[in-house]
């Protein structure tokens, strides 16, 4: 008897709940919360009812069927032979063959389509929206004056009249010249101290945007793979394997910074074919 | 109305044996029931979110009410969400409830998956079912990810940004391959409307197909049970479809439903609004993706900085965490049932389960199994463990890397004596293993010895 008060009362209280429900809705008053929690009795009422209903008031011992065999024996499975009847097709090789062949054919034809789907990959994991003498620009467009930009400052940077270019966001930053340990070959990319690296962080393509100045390292948030600024970008922690590629710089006769040439290597998440870049970038010379 | 059915379609002697068929009654196998009902919330919610969601790149200037945004360029999917959110009367309540609807359903997949697994339940004759049923986890996951990605907010775009290089690392066909997917080098302006033609469309076609055949191959093959008394290989024990089983699932799938309203009505979940718009140029810190996401995230965490070229052939070091680990994670988790009677040498039918401790190298296995998805899921999280125990994320790295080595064989070693224990207790000294008694002649009692088993 008290099963059934009990599920009398859950159903009252689902109805009560749907009921409010709708006065919610159409007033508009209370919002995500309110409506979750009449939500919730409105529907745990009803389930709540039914499954007391279930537990309380279907009684009787647990009743027993027979488990018949899955297999359905040999002599079945000599008739389906029979029933296929596949020597009747095969005998013909000719044609089974020429089926055989027309049917992957087709399947390639059909596959076709789906090479619309993107385009042949060109040039561009090569390329980026830098080129030698372009201006380095803020995300404001304004072109950046190497006087302008303090020692252990750091920006972002993109080639002017590319700003916010995916594949071309750049870190700027400005050390002592004395602090730079890059390779003699890359001496000539640095001037007055000035460093720029691809954003794009050489493991999983996040952008490397947290710059540690006590040990003058970038940071990719995603996967803490943390480079060297001083020495080219080198990985020093985490999963990256390869240095942020580096873009060679100078300054201009009005004092601007600007790209001496491309990345060093191909930016972003690696892939089997990164050294076979035909024209690799070479450094800039003097220029 | 039953004549009328019946003189048209003749189901009513199928519908009489359905009616009565008889289903084994335990808690645990209510848990891919709890699956299969969070799959009806979401195709209801999801439904909903469908109408409003405009799955589109373009960049327009947001005017809605959310202030803060007021004025900025986003996209026009993006903005469609924040109007679902704030304009649209119940839809952020549709939204939260569809997101852990979405958390909700993978958790109560896995759980049954190890409900299967550990209680052996995929032996033959399911081995079928346990491979449609790896189907549909990954269906699962692909719903969850492609889902995840649409309201294009910043998160989620580190999220794709992440898939594609996994997926341009793939040697020789890696770039083809992401180039066709993404339509080109990410980010594309078409990938928001494929994942929306892949979310809406594709996925749930295949989810909801290979869930009427999961079904229709447990109908036919009849469910497992446990040792109850009565219970052979050759019957089935419990309770009939109709009403107690009907009455049951039914108040089972209300009470989900009501959990999930509950959590979507009153805890918060992916508000994109705080995120912000995608901008190929930044990135948030700390970030995680949703729980069942992690583990591939923790992979590409720890996996040491490895990067190599043989004959011109750049092996990028995201390749092995994000493909070949989750490949030979998938591979060994769907060959199992074809795996473990190798090992065993049993190729017998079974329909009676086993408890985990009745089959200790199983059971060792799959805990060393689940050990390595939970250190990898702690290390997605290495950044966020480094800052609560305010140590540098240099040495929870490490740590976890070598966790991930010492603690699935530690789990395995620890799993396999506790089985052996309990094993060797329940022969010899369980309180309620049943016995036969026999009076003797003094007045005492002797048990009178019995075969092997239980």
């Amino acid at each position: 008897m008290s099963a059934e008060r009990g599920i009398q009362a859950l159903l009252a209280a689902s109805m009560l709940a749907s009921l409010a429900l709708g006065v919610v809705y159409f007033t508009g008053i209370g919002g995500a919360p309110l409506e979750g929690i009449l939500l919730t009795v409105a529907l745990g009422g009803v389930g709540g009812a039914i499954v007391v209903w279930a537990i309380a008031l279907m009684h009787g011992p647990p009743e027993t069927e027979p488990r018949e065999p899955l297999y359905s024996g040999e002599e079945t499975h000599e008739a389906v032979g029979e029933a296929l009847d596949l020597e009747s097709i095969t005998r013909r090789r000719f044609l089974v063959r020429m089926l055989a062949g027309a049917g992957t054919l087709l399947a390639a034809a059909l596959v076709l389509p789906a090479f619309s789907l993107g385009p042949r990959p060109e040039r561009e994991l090569f390329e980026t929206g830098w080129r030698r003498g372009l201006r380095l620009v803020g995300d404001d467009g304004e072109p950046i004056r190497a006087a302008d930009v303090a020692v252990e400052q750091v920006a972002t940077v993109f080639p002017e009249g590319a700003v916010g270019r995916p594949d071309s966001g750049t870190m700027l930053i400005r050390l002592r010249p004395s602090d730079l340990q890059l390779d003699p070959e890359r001496q000539a990319w640095a001037p007055d101290g000035f460093v720029a690296y691809s954003k794009l962080c050489t493991h999983a393509g996040c952008p490397v945007g947290l710059y540690r100045a006590e040990d003058r390292v970038l940071i990719c948030p995603c996967h803490q793979s943390t480079f060297d600024v001083t020495r080219g970008a080198m990985p020093v922690f985490g999963p990256a394997a390869r240095p942020l590629p580096q873009l060679p710089l100078e300054i201009d006769d009005q004092g601007y910074l600007v790209a001496a040439g491309e990345f060093s290597a191909p930016v972003g998440p690696s892939f089997w074919n990164l050294t076979h870049d035909q024209e690799p970038a070479e450094p800039a010379g003097e220029g | 109305m039953l004549h009328w059915i019946d003189s048209r379609l003749g189901v009513a002697s199928w519908a009489r044996s359905g009616l009565r068929k008889i289903f084994p009654d335990h808690w645990s196998f209510l848990l891919g029931e709890v699956a299969l009902f969070c799959l009806v919330v979401l195709v209801l919610t999801g439904v909903f979110l469908t109408l409003f969601y405009i799955p589109d790149a373009e960049l327009v200037v947001y005017e809605g009410s959310y202030a803060p945004l007021v004025g900025h360029e986003v996209s026009r999917a993006y903005a469609s969400v924040l109007d679902l959110s704030f304009e649209v009367r119940a839809g952020l309540v549709m939204r939260q409830i569809h997101h852990w609807a979405a958390l909700v359903f993978v958790a109560a997949i896995t759980v049954h998956l190890m409900r299967v697994f550990f209680t052996g339940a995929f032996r033959r004759p399911r081995e079928i079912n346990w491979l449609v049923g790896i189907g549909l986890l990954l269906l699962s996951l692909a719903m969850g990810i492609t889902g995840y990605s649409l309201p294009d907010d910043l998160l989620s775009g580190t999220g794709l940004r992440i898939i594609y290089s996994a997926v341009i690392g793939i040697p020789i066909i890696g770039p083809y391959l992401a180039f066709l997917l993404f339509g080109g080098e990410f980010p594309t302006e078409t990938i928001i409307s494929r994942l929306f033609v892949f979310h809406v469309m594709l996925f749930p076609a295949l989810l909801i197909g290979g869930v009427l055949v999961h079904l229709a191959i447990l109908w036919r093959q009849k469910h497992t049970q446990w040792a109850v008394p009565g219970a052979t290989e050759r019957n089935v024990v419990g309770r009939p479809f109709w009403p107690s089983q009907v009455f049951k699932s039914t108040g089972l799938l209300l009470l989900t439903s009501a959990v999930l309203a509950f959590m979507g009505g009153v805890v918060q979940i992916n508000p994109i609004w705080t995120y912000g718009p995608f901008d190929p140029n930044t990135v948030s810190a700390p970030a995680q993706p949703d729980w069942y996401v992690g583990w591939l995230d923790g992979a590409l965490r720890l996996f040491p900085p490895v990067e190599f070229t043989v004959l011109g052939i750049t092996i990028p070091t995201v390749f092995v965490p994000a493909i070949v680990i989750p490949g030979i994670a998938f591979a060994i988790m769907t060959l199992w049932p074809f795996i473990e009677p190798r090992l065993t040498g049993d190729h017998d039918e079974h329909h009676i389960l086993e408890r985990p401790r009745d089959n200790a190298l199983r059971t060792s296995i799959g805990v060393a199994g689940l050990l390595v998805f939970v250190v990898l899921t702690v290390a997605g999280g290495n950044d966020v463990a480094a800052l609560v125990l305010n140590v540098p994320v240099e040495t929870t790295t490490e740590l976890l890397r070598i966790g991930f080595f010492v603690v699935p064989l530690a789990g395995f070693a620890v799993t396999y004596r506790i089985c052996r224990e309990l094993q060797r207790r329940t022969d010899v000294a369980d309180p309620r293993r049943p016995v036969r008694l026999r009076r003797t002649a003094t007045g005492g009692f002797e048990e009178v010895e019995q075969g092997p088993g239980r």
